[in-house]
């Protein structure tokens, strides 16, 4: 097996063992960008010389005899939302082209602490605003199982970066399935954290209230262990919780015997594509052979929740995007000529449509006149639906739904019209709302061989019962032994 | 018509800077006066990806004022964004709060000539200052200074209860008072921690319903405000008067014109977006928070003023003057107590003290000097070390200078001429040169002593001991 197909704990076994160093591990994962990058189009901030640099420090650290953490020169790529301290943080936007973050989120803080390995940071839509990865500014990333199809996103870096090799996990963000539409795209494992378990300082911030960051891996092993990485209060985030330390590998175990499972028939309703279907209820069969009992249950309020979402995610975005203003760190418009056209030149021209198209709406459902009948009205139904999966929770551990009603489409198909884009998010974004944990992973490929992603929940905090749930399935398929992306062009 | 038909209803929004050591959502420090932008972190100035964290002593502070103003405390508050543009603005939103402040329905007492009158508090709130813009002397543009931005503020906002000029003096200088005891703000008008904007409407007398208002920003002093209110009402009665109508607007006054300017035109009316802050948690507070807070304020002015009433004998208005100010009030406590003599010290700041800090135009907490340096003072002149007029010259130099009054009179060579013998030569050569006025006192002209006194002071620069003076010529004159 090539060194780049492997896991990192697969990676960690092989370092053990001696019979890979951290150089070799980097330089063979250098080596598969170098080959890869030109198809997937991954990267906006290419890393790797610093990398090399980086493993050749941890490779004598090492050779002379240092004891360091069991992450210390694993490789990993970072979404372009999240700052890192002296190098380009951009959010996929014209608006941060030249914006060199001077400090590091806390994520990255804690990337760092472990001694991993930065190779790059990925491509996104701009300000995480989409669900295909086209609506970067500079590039266009494609779906490495198929190169005429979008990766998902907005995280579509992330995801197609991982599911290519390119780098053995990834961080990402997630508003309303920026992390687990991507995975589901891309054949691989992506895990959107309860709202409040990772800090959200430093994370480019779309909508405060459902922002996450959270992980894309080969596997779900490795999610546990990246999640142990990242989880955790942090001072600097008041919307972080103290939940104390967890080790979710702990969770990686094989029986499920007697786990709840709700299927919420709202989610496999007319919209979702056949074949997805199929595939999730064979999914569900599987888990009831593994003595899971499984039972359909009503979540009708989830019929709501795409509005609600797109009221919420676009009123806050609308304010958080504000202080891209031209005065300080952003682009200015060379034309303008008073502050209101530094203001409205500026923003003109270095925002893309889709941001602008955010702005105005959130900006309008804000507005005094409007405020009662979107926004206020909207935060009302926000906590009818958290009711609603509370009490399902009362009842069943985890739910389980599609990740997305298709997989994943061609580029192109959909980026002239918002509305299918935001369709896509019709599975995810009640999580969000609700912030709840939510996993996407493999559940089988259509007919043309592309990935379909199943989507698992369960209540606030409740990652150890989502991950146990995932492993499981996941060890009894062995999905990624079956199927590999193909690059087909 | 005149302006005795006419009443005027005001109301007013203070913004005071709390005197915390820290910003209200980072850890920079609030300091005034440092080189621009050395007080910023990425918080305050706005980078992607920062997030605010409430500082909690500016919710303890908020919670004294509004104790203190007889408010209810909100239990629940929370804050809101307020958004516009602005680059001193540099989220593009102003923390505030917006339908839950944390102080509600409080007032507070105040005293004019016509007696005493309460005026309510609607509210007060707690939110963040912005940055300063300054003007570019060498590129001719306007630079951004974000030392200021995110240094805490409560917005203390008045009902429309005042309706003289002396009212709002009355309401402005007690609110400082009460924000210097219970030492949440240091109230520094020149440096912009104490800012009031008012709102003033005009309606004919007997009239229930109120009139447009306006409201009149930028005012940086307690006579600029009580100008820039004369102003205005002139010109909503000519404005009236004329058959015209008040349009709502909000109004700059130039204190060199001394006139007011429309700040913004109708088409750029605000919308300010409020929504509830989703970076921050809701702001719960227990009964017991509260009841601590109560616990640990400390004696207010009326209180106070009621003490020297008692303990001291002081006069209602000699009382009134010490206690409208926390630092005159701590200055004649503990300077009484260096010296043991509050009479005088009394005396000290209730006259050349006050007329002092009168002519400069400087606050009383601007007073440079120490009690101990005052407390010693008083010491001196019971003493006999110096006469009372060069104590004058003492306080004066302490303005300029904060040494210890021995040392100055030491300096400057006032220590009073006290020895018998060259007293009495003084005098011998008074009486010499004045024969005039010995013949007059001794035709029975008692006022021909002080003359002769008074010349004896002069020629000693007022160093003499005056009663020693008195006792010397009155010997010698009997001869």
């Amino acid at each position: 097996m090539e060194i780049t197909e492997l896991t990192v704990h697969e990676l960690q076994e092989k370092i053990k063992n001696k019979e890979l160093t951290i150089k070799e591990i980097n330089e063979a994962y250098i080596k598969r960008i170098k080959e890869k990058e030109p198809d997937v189009q991954a990267f906006i901030t290419e890393l790797t010389e610093q990398g090399l640099e980086q493993a050749q420090k941890i490779q004598n650290k090492i050779d002379n005899g240092e004891k360091l953490g069991e992450l210390a020169g694993i490789p990993i790529g970072i979404k372009d939302m999240i700052c890192t301290k002296g190098i380009k943080t951009t959010a996929a936007s014209k608006m941060l082209e030249n914006f060199v973050a001077p400090y590091d989120a806390t994520v990255m803080e804690k990337i760092n602490a472990e001694e991993m390995i930065n190779l790059g940071k990925l491509n996104m839509d701009e300000f995480a605003m989409g669900g295909s990865t086209e609506y970067s500014y500079f590039k266009k990333t494609r779906n490495p199982w198929d190169l005429s199809r979008v990766p998902g996103g907005s995280s579509g870096g992330s995801a197609a970066a991982v599911a290519a090799n390119m780098v053995p996990w990834a961080l990402g963000t997630d508003t309303g399935g920026s992390i687990r539409q991507p995975a589901s795209f891309c054949g691989i494992v992506g895990l959107k954290p309860t709202y409040g378990l990772v800090s959200r300082y430093g994370v480019i911030a779309f909508a405060s209230s459902l922002d996450q960051v959270g992980v894309f891996t080969k596997d779900v092993q490795d999610c546990a262990m990246l999640l142990n990485v990242i989880a955790g209060h942090d001072e600097k985030d008041t919307t972080s919780v103290d939940i104390g330390k967890k080790d979710y590998t702990k969770s990686l175990q094989k029986n499920i015997e007697g786990l709840k499972i709700g299927v919420p028939k709202e989610f496999y309703g007319d919209g979702i594509n056949p074949e997805v279907k199929e595939s999730l209820n064979n999914a569900i069969l599987q888990y009831k052979e593994m003595g899971a009992q499984v039972e359909e249950f009503s979540l009708d309020i989830a019929q709501y929740a795409l509005a609600t979402y797109y009221i919420i995610a676009c009123a806050e975005a609308s304010s958080n995007l504000g202080r891209y203003d031209g005065i300080r760190y952003t682009y200015r418009s060379k034309e303008a000529k008073s502050l209101k056209e530094i203001y409205k030149k500026s923003r003109s021209e270095a925002f893309g449509a889709e941001v602008k198209r955010r702005i105005i709406l959130g900006t309008y459902v804000l507005s005094s006149g409007y405020y009662d009948a979107y926004y206020k009205r909207a935060q009302q139904v926000r906590t009818l639906v958290m009711n609603q999966f509370n009490e399902a929770f009362e009842k069943y551990d985890i739910i389980i739904t599609p990740t997305s009603p298709t997989v994943a489409f061609k580029i192109g198909e959909k980026s002239s019209n918002p509305m299918e884009m935001y369709l896509s998010d019709i599975c995810t974004v009640s999580i969000n709302i609700a912030g709840l944990p939510g996993i996407s992973i493999p559940c089988g490929v259509d007919k043309e061989g592309m990935p379909i992603g199943m989507q698992l929940v369960s209540k606030r905090f409740g990652e150890e019962t989502i991950i146990k749930a995932a492993y499981a399935y996941e060890q009894k398929t062995k999905f990624r032994e079956k199927y590999k992306p193909t690059f087909k062009k | 018509m005149s302006r005795q038909e006419y009443e005027t209803v005001m109301g007013l929004e203070v913004h005071a800077e709390l005197s915390t050591k820290t910003k209200i959502f980072c850890s920079c420090p609030t300091k005034f006066g440092a080189e621009p932008n050395t007080q910023v972190c990425p918080i305050c100035m706005a980078m992607p990806g920062a997030l605010p964290v409430l500082n909690e002593k500016v919710v303890e502070y908020a919670v004294k004022a509004g104790l203190a103003t007889n408010c209810e405390i909100e239990r629940n508050s929370k804050n809101d964004r307020k958004n516009y543009f602005y680059p001193d603005l540099p989220k593009s939103y102003q923390i505030s709060q917006y339908d839950k402040p944390l102080c509600k329905k409080g007032y507070i007492e105040i005293e004019t000539s016509q007696g005493k009158k309460k005026i309510g508090i609607t509210r007060i709130h707690i939110e963040e200052d912005a940055g300063k813009l300054n003007h570019d002397e060498f590129g001719g543009g306007s630079l951004v200074d974000l030392n200021r931005a995110g240094v805490p503020l409560i917005e203390i906002v008045s009902e429309p209860d005042l309706r003289t000029t002396e009212e709002v003096d009355a309401y402005l200088k007690k609110l400082k008072s009460i924000l210097e005891y219970i030492e949440v703000s240091d109230c520094k008008m020149q440096e912009g921690s104490f800012r009031a904007d008012v709102n003033v409407s005009i309606r004919k007398k007997g009239e229930t319903k109120l009139g447009t208002r306006t409201e009149m920003k930028n005012m940086n002093s307690f006579r600029s405000i009580i100008r820039a209110i004369n102003y205005e009402i002139e010109r909503q009665i000519e404005v009236v008067d004329k058959g015209g109508i008040i349009e709502q607007e909000t109004l700059r006054w130039d204190e060199v014109s001394g006139k007011t300017f429309s700040m913004r035109d109708k088409e750029d009316a605000q919308d300010y977006r409020y929504f509830p802050e989703p970076d921050l948690l809701t702001i719960n507070l227990s009964e017991e928070y509260i009841n601590n807070i109560k616990k640990s304020l400390p004696e207010m002015p009326e209180s106070r003023k009621q003490r020297y009433l008692e303990e001291y004998k002081l006069s209602e208005k000699d009382a009134g003057i010490l206690t409208s100010s926390k630092y005159l009030s701590d200055l004649f406590e503990k300077a009484s107590e260096v010296c043991g003599n509050y009479r005088a010290v009394n005396n000290w700041i209730i006259s050349d003290i006050s007329r002092i800090l009168n002519e400069k135009e400087m606050e009383a907490s601007e007073i440079p000097f120490t009690a101990e340096h005052l407390g010693h003072l008083v010491k001196l002149i019971d003493k006999g070390t110096i006469s009372s007029s060069i104590g004058k010259k003492v306080v004066e130099e302490l303005f300029e200078n904060q040494k210890e009054p021995e040392e100055i009179i030491k300096e400057k060579g006032w220590i009073q001429i006290s020895d018998e013998g060259a007293i009495k030569e003084i005098v011998q050569k008074i009486i010499e040169s004045n024969p005039q006025s010995v013949m007059d006192y001794k035709a029975g002209k008692d006022r021909a002593l002080g003359f002769l006194v008074g010349q004896a002071m002069k020629e000693t620069k007022g160093k003499a001991n005056p009663q020693m003076l008195n006792k010397m010529f009155a010997e010698e004159l009997k001869k």
